[in-house]
């Protein structure tokens, strides 16, 4: 029996078959999108890049050489050098290990959050749901980055700060579905199964709804992904995020904006990077949407 | 025969608009508690953002050089020494009696800075959004049209793009192209600096305080000011409005009816528009409603880019001065707009769609 014939068997012996299938046929239904291929792609790169930063980058991120200012892209400078003469192009290297930290951070805080609040509102039903939904519709009604730009303004401008204000703002959406995916299982016979076997909510929760909340729950945090690196971005080129010197994209972007006219590569070439991370983050959730959670299609 | 027992077949047309009424009256008081209610959890978020999240909120407000008597003074008229809840009762009169404090930075009154910068927010929102759907709309309908060729492969594209460009980033660039290479565009700033305060603010919005006036160099001049930042903002809107247009499209050329349609020989430009594409116009209202909220959000950015003297600028101003009272302002503010934009484009929805009446 090959590999193939094992993981596509209709009738797994193990667990462990089961869910090795299941993933498999996800990853050959990716496949067959040429999109999809290529924003994992662009997602492996980055977190190559990421991994491999100290190697790839060809000069330090924040070493300066002033005799060597804001030189035009060339075979040395593939993207040219910035107004302290630090090359742009291992910069752009190093923030990807930024930008890979913020999101995943994000995603690590903001979903675990959501799906919790989201379980616990649609399990239980009656009032807990109609405060917790209250609490997140309130949430879900307010502009996310002028409530991320708020919270950081309180707390302070710094990278964990900026992590912290958009995970703040992007739990309720999540909240929402983990809610919606309870409710449909909720009333299954398995859960009265473990129910009457003496389960307990929390029990049931965790070990019975969240794992069945995961696919379009990841489906939802890569497509989120693109936004959050833009709000991080955003955050970073208002000076509110990360703090110069660390090489963060929307930062070094917001450096460049002096000398757009003149030397457009200092704020161009960070720009190509967040838009192919982004669109990467965007071609993989659109691709796995279609895959898993076909139905959703369109309710952005 | 028929006219004399009306009663029979039908309850009296009196008692069936009195339910409706009520049910209306019942729909219209559950949208206000709604309201309400959301716009009371906004000022629960700045309340908190403002007074729990600073260690210290009077410092906050008087800044690290105020004298021991500056800083007693300020807590007691910030209320600080009362209980959180009497505090936030506090807050919620002033907010709603349009006292929002002073800003640190212009030394006015926010509430006053602040009808002062909206005009021109709202002004390059309301451009953008149109761009956005004199553009998005035929895009979609084309895309969806068009399912599975490259021409909807390259519109969904465009559409992701609008999900993976920073605004900041394709403000600049379009400044650096259109402004400093082409010269098609007019530079930041909402007109050239010689044609400045030449109007008299009526709306406050230069395009009509211009043409109000008679003053066509002007709106002209304000034109070329606006077509830049206006269209950067509309792509973003239009990215949303395409790939919005383009799902309720392709559900729609699914059904039944359209099949029909094509079947008995009506030619295709009218089974797209008319009979696929009547029935999506309520849910295409509720997208752009959501999506010229949105805008307002995203002028946030490109004000920044483009000294836009609108909110979003004055946002980022003080937040980079630690001007909390303004910050709390700016974000009250576009924070109700948004809410507002969204409640009535679900109610309008929900009054144009006869399903869902």
């Amino acid at each position: 029996m090959s590999t193939r014939d094992w993981l596509l068997a209709d009738s797994p012996t193990s667990r462990w078959q089961a869910n090795a299938g299941r993933t498999y046929r996800v990853f050959t239904a990716l496949l067959r999108n040429p999109l999809s291929v290529l924003g994992g792609v662009i997602i492996l790169v980055l977190l190559l890049t990421a991994l491999f930063a100290p190697w790839i980058a060809p000069f330090s991120p924040t070493g300066q050489n002033l005799s060597q200012r804001l030189l035009p892209p060339s075979g040395v400078n593939w993207m040219g050098t910035d107004e302290l003469g630090r090359d742009i192009f291992s910069r752009v290297v190093w923030g990807s290990q930024i930008t890979l930290t913020i999101v995943l951070l994000v995603a690590l805080i903001s979903a675990p959050l959501g799906l919790l609040i989201g379980a616990i509102a649609g399990y239980f039903g009656g009032w807990v749901d109609r405060v917790l939904m209250g609490f997140t519709d309130i949430f879900l009604s307010l502009p996310k980055l002028i409530l991320a730009l708020a919270f950081v303004a309180a707390l302070g401008p710094g990278i964990n700060n900026a992590i912290i204000a958009i995970a703040i703002t992007s739990w309720p959406a999540y909240a929402r579905i983990a809610r919606a995916e309870t409710l449909t299982i909720r009333n299954a016979e398995y859960i009265s199964a473990v129910q009457l076997a003496g389960g307990g909510p929390i029990r049931v929760i965790v070990q019975h709804i969240l794992p069945l909340c995961t696919s379009s729950m990841i489906v939802r945090v890569t497509l989120d992904m693109a936004g959050v690196i833009l709000t991080a971005a955003g955050l970073g080129f208002i000076g509110l995020g990360a703090q110069p010197p660390l090489p963060e994209w929307g930062a070094m972007i917001s450096r460049g904006r002096t000398f757009i006219l003149d030397q457009w590569w200092v704020a161009t070439m960070p720009g190509f990077a967040i838009i192919i991370v982004s669109l990467g983050f965007c071609f993989l959730g659109d691709g796995l949407r279609d895959v898993l959670d076909p139905k959703s299609e369109g309710k952005s | 025969m028929t006219t004399e027992q009306p009663a029979l077949t039908s309850p009296p047309p009196e008692k069936l608009t009195s339910k409706r009424t009520r049910r209306q009256i019942g729909a219209v008081v559950t949208f206000l508690v709604t309201l309400f209610l959301t716009f009371l959890g906004l000022l629960a978020i700045t309340f908190f953002i403002g007074r729990v999240i600073p260690i210290d909120p009077v410092l906050a407000v008087v800044g690290d050089r105020a004298t021991q008597a500056q800083y007693n003074a300020a807590a007691a008229a910030m209320g600080l020494d009362q209980p959180l809840y009497v505090q936030f009762v506090n807050y919620v009169g002033n907010v709603l009696t349009g006292n929002l404090g002073m800003s640190v930075s212009t030394g006015r009154p926010v509430a006053a800075d602040l009808s002062r910068f909206f005009p021109a927010t709202f002004e390059m929102a309301t451009l953008g959004i149109l761009i956005g759907v004199a553009i998005g709309v035929p895009l979609g309908v084309i895309a969806a049209a068009r399912q599975g060729t490259w021409l909807d492969q390259a519109i969904r594209v465009v559409g992701l793009l609008g999900y993976s460009v920073p605004a900041f980033w394709l403000g600049l660039v379009g400044l650096a192209i259109f402004y400093a290479r082409l010269r098609w565009v007019g530079g930041p700033g909402r007109l050239d600096i010689f044609y400045d305060g030449l109007v008299t603010p009526i709306t406050g919005m230069i395009l009509i305080d211009s043409l109000v006036q008679g003053e066509f160099d002007i709106f002209w001049n304000a034109v070329w000011h606006i077509v830049l930042p206006a269209s950067v903002l509309g792509f973003f809107s239009l990215a949303y409005i395409a790939r919005m247009t383009r799902s309720f499209m392709l559900d729609q050329l699914s059904q039944e009816f359209v099949t029909t349609a094509r079947v008995k020989g009506v030619p295709e430009r009218v089974v797209i528009w008319r009979h696929a594409f009547n029935p999506i116009r309520v849910p295409l209202i509720t997208v752009i409603g959501l999506s010229y909220a949105g805008l307002l959000e995203g002028s946030v950015m490109i004000e920044t880019v483009f000294s836009w003297p609108g909110i979003g600028n004055y946002l980022t101003t003080a937040l980079l001065n630690a001007d909390m009272n303004a910050v709390l302002g700016s974000t009250l503010v576009i924070g109700s707009v948004f809410i507002v934009i969204n409640k009535v484009s679900d109610v309008l929805y929900r009054v144009l769609d006869p399903r869902a009446r």
